[in-house]
C-alpha cells in the first residue's frame, strides 16, 4: 500500500428534505482513503453509512437528499460540485459500486451479459464483439463457471452468490480507482461470502483498487480493512488502522461496538448491548450525540460537540473523554476482556 | 412455448365449454319464449314453430344437440331474421366492432403509456399534473358523454368528421376516440405508478452506477420492467371495450355486434343470444392467451419456466 491519497472527502454533510423538515443523515464528515487501501465503515443502523457513500458516487436521490456541504476532492474534481450529467464520465469507471442485496441488483429483464458488457461499451468504447470477449473474462475473472453460457442468460437463473459475483464483475468492469461495496456480503450466507470476500482481496492486490467498504460485521472488518471508521448519527466518531481500533479504542461508543460482537463460544446474556436508541437525526442534539447512550459522559458531552482528538498520526476520536481535563475513563472490564479475547485470537490467526 | 401455447389451448377450450354450458342453461332460465309477443299465433301453430326449433324437446336434449352443434362450428338459426345463421349474422356484425375495438386498444394504450412516461418523468412537474388530470377526467366521465361531445363539435359544429353511421375510415375516428378515452386514462395511470416504482428499484441504482445516464437508464432498465404490469391490465381494458362499443356502436350507429346482441336479448333469440355470448367469451379468452404470450416476451421469467 502506497500512501497516495486517492480520495479526500472533507467536512461532508448532507440532508434530505422531508415534509417534517431536514434530516441531516452525514454532519461533517471527513476522511480520506489512499491507494490500494481498504477503508471499513461500521456502525449501527441509519448511521449515515449509505448515505455517504451515495454521496460519494453522486447517487443521493434528487432532489430530496442534497450535499449541504463539503469536498469529495478526486483528481482535480470535487465531486461535491458536479451536476449528475457530469458525474456519469466517473461513475462505473473511476468509482464503481456494490451492493446489499445482489437478488434486487440485476436487472430482471436484462441478459446477465448485457448488464455487464453495457459499462465496457459506454466507459471504454469497445464495440460488441470486444465488449462479450472482455465479459466473459470479467466473469471469469469473479469465478464463475461455464461463463460464455451463462451471459445468455437472466439474473433469475444464477444464485444469491453468483448474482453478487455478476454485481461485482459490473463493479470491476472499467477498472475503477475505487470500488465502494455497501454491506456487500450481509445478504449471503457464511460460506458464500468468505468466497465472495477473497474475489475481492485478489482483485484489490492485482490492481490497486482502493476500497471503501461497509458492514456490520467487525470479524469481517478485521479481515479485510487497513483502516476503520466508525459512524455514530451521521458523524465518524472514531477513525484509525485496524490494529489502533482493536487494541486501543478510545471512544465509548467503539468500545460498544466491540462489546457487543458476538464471538463464537459465548453465552447470549454475555452480550453487552449499548442501552437506549440513536438521535432524531431531524433535530441532532447540540452536544455529543452519544451523550444520553454513554454512561461515561460528562457534563460538556450534552453542550458541546467533541472535536477530533488525536491519538496517533492515523488513529482520531471524537470525545471528550481525551481532553487533557477529563478523568482518566478505562473501557468497561467486561469489554476489556472481550478486547483481550478478540486481539488473542485475531493475533492467532494472523 | 409451442407446448406452452398448445396447453393453454386445451384450457381455452375448456373454458369455452363451461362458458356455453352455464349460459345454455342461464338462457333457459330467462322470462318467455321466442313467441312471448306473437299473441296471433293459435295454440297449434306455436307448437309447429317451437318444434320446427327443437324447442319442444326436453332441454337436457336441447343442450346436447346445441353443443353437438358447437363442436362442429354450428351456432344454429336465428329466431328472428328468417332463417339465417347465427354465424352468418355475427360474421356481418365482426368487422365493424373489432375494427373500433382494436383501434382503441392500440391507440388507446400506446398513447397511455407514453402520457404516464412522461408523467413519471416529469414527476411532480407541470406535465405530470395536466397527464394526470386527463387520466381523472377519463377515468370517471362516461364515453358516452365524450361521444356526445365530439358529435356535437368534431361532427356537426366544425364538420371534421361524420356524425354517425359506417363507412370509411373517417367514419370510425370519433367512436375510436370516443372508446379509446378509458383505456388510455387507465394506462397513463398505471404507467405512470409503475415507471416511479421502477426507478427506485435496486437495480436502477446498479445501472446508474454504472454511468448510464438518466434518459438512458429510463428507457433501457426502466421501460421493459415497468411495461409488464402494465400488459396484465390490457385483458380487463379489452374486455371493457367489449361493452363499451355496446353503448358506442348505438349513438354512433355503427351496425356491429353489440348492436345485434341488444336486440337478440329484448326479443328472446335464444342462439343468437347463445351465439354472441360464446362469441365474446371466445374474444375473451383469446385476448388472455394473447396477453399472456405478450407477457412471456417481455417478461424472461415467466418465457423460461414453460420450457423452449
Ligand atoms: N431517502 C431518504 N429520505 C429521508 N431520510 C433518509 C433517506 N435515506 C436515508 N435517510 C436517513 O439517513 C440516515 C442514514 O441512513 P443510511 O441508509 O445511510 O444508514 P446506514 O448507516 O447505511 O444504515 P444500515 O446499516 O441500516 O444500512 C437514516 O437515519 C435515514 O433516516
Ligand atoms: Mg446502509
Amino acid at each position: 500500500m502506497s500512501n497516495e491519497t486517492i480520495l479526500d472527502v472533507k467536512n461532508l454533510s448532507v440532508s434530505f428534505k422531508t415534509p417534517n423538515g431536514e434530516v441531516q443523515a452525514v454532519r461533517d464528515v471527513s476522511f480520506s482513503v489512499g491507494k490500494g487501501e481498504t477503508l471499513a465503515i461500521v456502525g449501527e443502523s441509519g448511521s449515515g453509512k449509505s448515505v455517504t457513500t451515495k454521496a460519494l458516487m453522486g447517487l443521493l436521490p434528487a432532489p430530496k437528499g442534497y450535499i449541504k456541504n463539503g469536498n469529495i476532492l478526486y483528481g482535480n474534481e470535487d465531486f461535491a460540485k458536479l451536476s449528475d450529467k457530469q458525474m456519469t464520465k466517473y461513475r462505473g469507471k473511476d468509482f464503481a459500486m456494490i451492493f446489499q442485496d445482489p437478488m434486487t441488483s440485476l436487472n430482471p429483464t436484462m441478459k446477465v451479459g448485457t448488464q455487464v458488457m453495457e459499462g465496457l461499451r459506454m466507459h471504454r468504447g469497445m464495440n460488441k464483439e470486444e465488449a462479450k470477449k472482455e465479459a466473459v473474462r470479467l466473469l471469469e475473472l469473479v469465478r464463475i463457471p461455464d461463463a460464455e453460457a451463462r451471459m445468455n442468460q437472466y439474473p433469475h437463473q444464477f444464485s444469491g452468490g453468483m448474482r453478487q459475483r455478476v454485481v461485482i464483475a459490473i463493479a470491476l468492469a472499467c477498472d475503477p480507482k475505487v470500488l465502494i461495496a455497501d454491506e456487500p456480503t450481509t445478504a449471503l450466507d457464511v460460506t458464500i461470502q468468505a468466497q465472495i470476500l477473497d474475489i475481492m482481496k485478489d482483485i484489490q492486490e492485482e490492481f490497486e483498487t482502493s476500497i471503501i467498504f461497509i458492514t456490520h460485521d467487525l470479524g469481517v472488518v478485521a479481515n479485510v480493512a487497513d483502516r476503520v471508521a466508525v459512524m455514530y448519527a451521521g458523524k465518524i466518531v472514531e477513525i484509525g488502522s485496524v490494529d489502533e481500533l482493536f487494541y486501543n479504542p478510545k471512544h465509548p461508543y467503539t468500545w460498544g461496538l466491540l462489546g457487543s460482537m458476538p464471538t463464537v463460544d459465548q453465552r447470549e446474556e454475555e452480550l453487552f448491548a449499548i442501552p437506549g436508541t440513536p438521535p432524531d437525526l431531524l433535530h441532532p442534539p447540540k452536544g455529543d450525540a452519544f451523550a444520553p447512550r454513554n454512561r461515561y459522559a460528562l457534563k460538556i458531552d450534552y453542550e458541546e460537540q467533541p472535536p477530533m482528538f488525536q491519538v496517533s498520526d492515523t488513529h482520531y476520536a471524537a470525545t471528550w473523554l481525551l481532553h487533557e481535563n477529563s478523568p482518566d475513563v478505562q473501557p468497561p472490564a467486561s469489554v476489556q476482556q472481550r478486547i483481550d479475547e478478540m486481539n488473542g485470537k485475531w493475533e492467532a490467526g494472523k | 412455448m409451442a407446448r406452452y401455447i398448445a396447453t393453454r389451448i386445451v384450457y381455452m377450450a375448456i373454458t369455452l365449454f363451461i362458458i356455453a354450458s352455464v349460459t345454455f342453461f342461464l338462457m333457459k332460465l330467462m322470462p318467455g319464449t321466442p313467441l312471448s309477443s306473437a299473441d296471433r299465433l293459435s295454440e297449434s301453430q306455436q307448437q309447429i314453430v317451437l318444434e320446427q326449433y327443437g324447442l319442444d324437446k326436453p332441454v337436457p336434449l336441447q343442450y346436447v344437440d346445441y353443443m353437438l352443434g358447437l363442436v362442429q362450428g354450428n351456432l344454429g338459426i336465428s329466431f328472428q331474421f328468417d332463417n339465417r345463421e347465427v354465424t352468418e349474422i355475427l360474421g356481418n356484425r365482426i368487422g365493424p366492432s373489432l375494427q373500433l375495438g382494436i383501434q382503441a386498444l392500440f391507440i388507446g394504450s400506446i398513447l397511455g403509456a407514453l402520457l404516464g412516461l412522461v408523467a413519471a418523468i416529469f414527476h411532480n412537474g407541470i406535465l405530470d399534473f395536466g397527464s394526470t388530470l386527463l387520466a381523472v377526467i377519463g377515468t370517471s366521465i362516461p364515453s358516452f358523454i365524450f361521444a356526445g361531445l365530439l358529435q356535437y363539435f368534431l361532427g356537426v359544429q366544425w364538420q371534421l368528421f361524420p356524425v354517425a353511421t359506417w363507412g370509411t375510415f373517417a367514419h370510425t375516428i370519433m367512436p375510436t376516440i370516443a372508446l379509446l378515452i378509458f383505456p388510455m386514462a387507465i394506462c397513463a395511470r398505471f404507467m405512470r405508478t409503475e415507471m416511479l416504482e421502477v426507478l427506485n428499484k435496486d437495480y436502477i441504482t446498479t445501472a446508474r452506477a454504472k454511468g448510464v445516464g438518466w434518459t438512458a437508464v429510463i428507457f433501457k432498465h426502466g421501460l421493459r420492467n415497468a411495461l409488464i404490469p402494465l400488459i396484465t391490465i390490457l385483458g380487463p381494458l379489452a374486455v371493457s371495450l367489449l361493452t363499451g362499443t355496446l353503448v358506442i356502436e348505438q349513438i354512433f350507429a355503427v351496425p356491429g355486434i353489440g348492436e345485434q346482441f341488444v336486440t337478440a336479448v329484448t326479443t328472446n333469440d335464444y342462439p343468437m343470444i347463445m351465439g354472441t355470448t360464446l362469441f365474446f367469451s371466445f374474444l375473451f379468452v383469446l385476448i388472455i392467451l394473447i396477453i399472456d404470450i405478450l407477457y412471456g416476451i417481455i417478461d424472461p421469467r415467466i418465457r423460461l419456466d414453460g420450457g423452449k
